[in-house]
């Protein structure tokens, strides 16, 4: 743990204004900012904890109340919010809607539309969890409550977006629609970045992929070996779709699978796609998957609740849904790339954000939305879409303004799909 | 692209003709606009080759400079520019809003009118190469001049806001309204586009579209030039001027010059009327009339301000801090613009419905003397439930509103695949018992509920700007005006 101690070594030293910490999916970010709220609490320091997400923050509460029961957490809160269980049943934990009330805590965690609220009081040392989520005029109305931060967040996920499109600010250091890291380190580009070289979520077979694809030039390996992570499944198939059959047993074999449906140009909800996805899901859950991992040597059933299926978009998502209600998988969670980021899985099927289109736009394209999709399990991966996509990519090369003064982000969307499906069409069923 | 903005354009290139997406008119189109189609000369950003301006159809001026790269004679054209686009602007303050007691407002405001996003886009570098001229020191210019620029930066920047009316660029405009059967990129033709609404006798749709492809016939609307024009006859028009050598012979270069130009923005004028007579055909929707009231509003003030001398500055670009602002002021318009849209238009209102976020139903039960106890005071809270075969995509806890009850807000209590149940609040009275005769909707009523419209969202909290924090670069150093303000990097 030698690399969290340099960070922490990093963000308690009196030196520097803050400390950036890259995170590779499922690389122990969370571990990392419960660790360091501790260390920083035990030590005496008051602290603020910044999150994007309600969901966000009770997590952190939990995990951070469970690992240490003795400290003072105060949770900031919306007048509309309702406590969650899991957050109510550590009696360490005050929630409040005024600052006043949790003023006296160690701890005080909220999201981050909360803390923008926030007018008086200023903490010597804050987290920010998911700051490349963040967008940085967010990170403009938080950051006067604290001096020194340290900013912890996955580079690949998505982007933080904005519901107009104006170019007006393009190229401006501080550009609002900009992630706030990415305008933190643009004014502060002396600031120490860390990053978390392993990641202990994705199997060997999914990390070199993903990594390649979308971390060109940040690399991370996996942290555990080939023979740790197995999937069986514990029934055999009996008649079913034979393609389904051979998609199911090539991910189980090497960890991903393309389902390839005949190339088509569709609407969003394909009917035929949203098929496949269902009758995926519902064989699966029917063989009795059973993973064997670091965890659970002796293997643990891949319940529904360990499945997840991801999409594009929100008629995507409720179309999938709804042909899923009544079966077995009914309760296997169905989102979009933008909710599932940062959530874990043992398998997921995921309906490619390219398959049936007729264009590749940039929202499409975009290298954070893939990365999402690919990167939330611990075992394996279906892919879903139908063929030719590779020809529509060459067909529609990013054609996105470039504007002066604003630096080139990598991955390109473009090339990352391009990587992601040349390793993918190795694996088609 | 929506599912029904799609099925109308394969509709229009079935029938021929464009087809409505919205059933009234969403932007206010004044009484008196100002329509001006600007012509830009080719290899220089924004140099002013011509502009046709005017508030009548009848009553266009044509304004040409001579010699485009001589820095004076640019500007005596902004200034000529400046002389009708002023008096346009003084003359919206004459009047007083009666209707609005609490404060001043003017009852008009001006409406500029543009042929595309070019012409927008040439509005705003026109206004940022002018407004920081001064009248006095190394490089004078006329005193309207840098007055000019202050308003077409205005203009332009109000532009950006969702629902705003004051700089609009037609093709876009008409765009909204209706779609046809070419692709985006062709729609920004406003010949083609016209082609498409309102072909003529004997043609349809495409055929039009096709005529107007032709420069010949339809030249550019601008400020881009036809290049085989800026060959043939702009380069020897310029080049004649250039070698007159006695007054006479320039003025005779200057009118051969002029005669060409007019031939070239004549054509876009009457297309420019045209359109506006098209969107004025259309009877406009409720919320248009607020909307422009908020435009008249941010124009009284500026112009108060502009005459009082206490107009902020125009930077070239905005702070960190005022950055944030803007951005945090432009969503907000956008949410609202986009509800008062829905509940304006009922086929605005189907993009809602086909998205799950809106629906329409019948209403099977209803109890409308319910009455929440559960608070310090007990409150009238009738339930509604609503039968609807749309694919309602709610969640519990999200607020609603029906076009026909504005003042009525509607919680989403559960949702099924059958039926949502809605808890209505406000807007039935003073009674706490009895709700208002109508204001519950009763069984058997047809009801639409969609997103709320004008739910008070409160602007975010920003540090000033001397607190900006040090993430954002610290406070910005404070401007102090000078001679050199209006050299830009490159020049």
């Amino acid at each position: 743990m030698t690399i969290i101690d340099d960070i922490l070594a990093d963000f308690g030293s009196a030196a520097g204004r803050g400390v950036v910490v890259d995170s590779p999916p499922g690389a122990g970010k969370s571990t990392l900012v419960v660790r360091a709220a501790r260390t920083m609490a035990e030590a005496g320091e008051r602290l603020m904890v910044v999150a994007q997400t309600n969901e966000q923050v009770d997590d952190l509460i939990d995990r951070l109340a469970t690992a240490a029961p003795g400290l003072e957490i105060g949770r900031l809160s919306a007048s509309t919010y309702v406590p969650a269980q899991r957050v109510i049943k550590h009696g360490s934990v005050t929630v409040s809607g005024a600052v006043s009330d949790v003023q006296t805590s160690a701890v005080v965690i909220g999201t981050a539309a909360k803390w923008a609220t926030v007018t008086e009081g200023t903490w010597e040392r804050a987290i920010v969890d998911e700051a490349y989520q963040m967008r940085s005029d967010m990170l403009l109305r938080v950051a006067g409550r604290f001096t020194r931060g340290l900013f912890v967040g996955d580079p690949g996920q998505l982007d933080p977006f904005s519901v107009v499109a104006v170019e007006r600010w393009a190229g401006l250091s501080w550009d609002p629609m900009q992630s706030a890291v990415a305008v933190l380190l643009r004014h502060n580009p002396d600031l120490p970045v860390h990053r978390l070289p392993v990641s202990w979520r994705l199997p060997p077979s999914a990390a070199s992929v993903v990594s390649a694809a979308f971390y060109p030039f940040t690399p991370f390996e996996a942290g555990t070996r080939p023979e740790d992570r197995r999937l069986e499944f514990s029934v055999r198939a009996i008649g079913g779709d034979p393609l389904v059959d051979a998609t199911l047993e090539t991910a189980r074999r090497t960890g991903w699978a393309l389902h390839e449906l005949p190339a088509r140009h569709t609407v969003r909800t394909d009917r035929e796609a949203v098929a496949a996805i269902a009758t995926i899901v519902v064989n699966l859950l029917r063989r009795g998957p059973i993973a064997y991992s670091e965890h659970a040597p002796d293997g643990r059933p891949v319940t529904a609740d360990r499945v997840a299926v991801g999409a594009a978009h929100r008629d995507q998502v409720a179309a999938i849904r709804q042909a899923l209600a009544d079966t077995v998988a009914s309760d296997v969670t169905v989102d979009t790339a933008n909710r599932l980021q940062g959530r874990e899985y043992d398998v997921t099927v995921i309906l490619h954000p390219l398959s049936g289109r007729r264009d590749a736009s940039a929202f499409h394209l975009e290298a954070g939305r893939l990365c999402v999709l690919a990167s939330r399990h611990r075992h394996a991966c279906v892919v879903v879409a139908r063929a030719g996509i590779a020809e529509l990519l060459d067909t529609h090369p990013s054609a996105e303004p470039v504007h002066l003064n604003v630096p080139v982000r990598f991955p390109d969307g473009w090339e990352a799909n391009q990587a992601m499906l040349a390793h993918l069409s190795t694996m088609a069923a | 692209m929506s599912i029904l903005t799609a099925l109308a354009r394969a509709e229009a290139v079935e029938s021929g003709r464009a087809q409505p997406l919205t059933t009234v008119r969403h932007t206010h189109i004044a009484e008196k606009p100002l329509v001006l189609v600007p012509l830009a000369l080719a290899g220089e950003a924004a140099a002013p080759l011509a502009a046709m301006v005017g508030t009548g159809r009848d009553a266009g001026r044509l304004l040409v400079v001579a010699n485009p790269r001589d820095r004076t004679q640019r500007f005596q054209f902004v200034a000529q520019l400046a002389r009708v686009v002023l008096a346009y602007v003084d003359g919206c303050s004459r009047t007083v809003d009666t209707g609005q007691t609490s404060k001043l407002r003017y009852a008009e405001a001006p409406q500029v009118l543009v042929p595309n996003r070019g012409g927008i886009e040439f509005i705003r570098l026109l206004g940022r190469s002018t407004r920081f001229r001064r009248p006095y020191g190394p490089h004078p210019v006329h005193r309207t001049v840098p007055l000019l620029g202050q308003w077409l930066t205005f203009l332009r920047e109000r532009s950006d806001h969702p629902g705003s009316g004051m700089l609009l660029a037609l093709t876009e405009v008409l765009g909204e309204h209706w779609a046809t059967g070419q692709s985006g990129l062709e729609d920004a033709n406003l010949a083609a586009l016209l082609g498409w609404i309102d072909p003529p006798a004997g043609l349809d749709g495409a055929a039009a579209a096709e005529i107007a492809e032709d420069p010949l016939r339809w030249p550019p609307a601008g400020p881009s030039t036809d290049p085989t024009f800026d060959n043939e006859v702009l380069a020897p028009a310029l080049a004649a001027y250039a070698r007159a050598a006695d007054e006479q012979a320039k003025s005779r270069a200057e009118a051969a010059l002029s005669a060409a130009v007019a031939e070239q923005v004549e054509p876009t004028w009457g297309l420019m009327w045209r359109a506006v007579d098209l969107l004025r055909a259309r009877r406009a929707g409720a919320s248009v009339e607020a909307r422009w009231a908020v435009d008249r509003d941010v124009f009284t003030m500026y112009h108060m301000s502009l005459a009082e001398g206490t107009a902020l500055p125009q930077p070239r670009r905005d702070s960190a801090v005022a950055a944030a602002g803007r951005l945090d002021r432009l969503e907000r318009e956008q949410a609202r613009y986009e509800a008062q849209r829905a509940l304006d238009d009922p086929l605005i209102m189907a993009e809602f419905r086909l998205s799950g976020e809106a629906f329409t139903g019948t209403v099977v039960s209803a109890s409308p003397n319910r009455v929440d106890t559960s608070g310090k005071k007990a409150a009238l809270r009738p339930h509604i439930t609503v039968q609807t075969d749309d694919p309602v995509r709610l969640e519990p806890g999200a607020l609603l509103v029906s076009p026909t009850r504005l003042a009525q807000q509607a919680m989403v209590v559960s949702v099924s695949s059958v039926d949502v149940v809605l808890e209505l609040s406000k807007g039935m009275g003073r009674s706490t018992k009895q709700p208002a005769p109508g204001s519950v909707p009763e069984v058997g009523e047809v009801v639409t509920y969609g997103p709320v419209s004008d739910a008070y969202q409160p602007p975010g909290r920003f540090p000033a700007r001397e607190e900006t924090p040090w993430t954002h670069g610290g406070p910005p150093p404070d401007y102090q005006p000078t001679d050199s303000d209006a050299a830009e990097d490159w020049s």
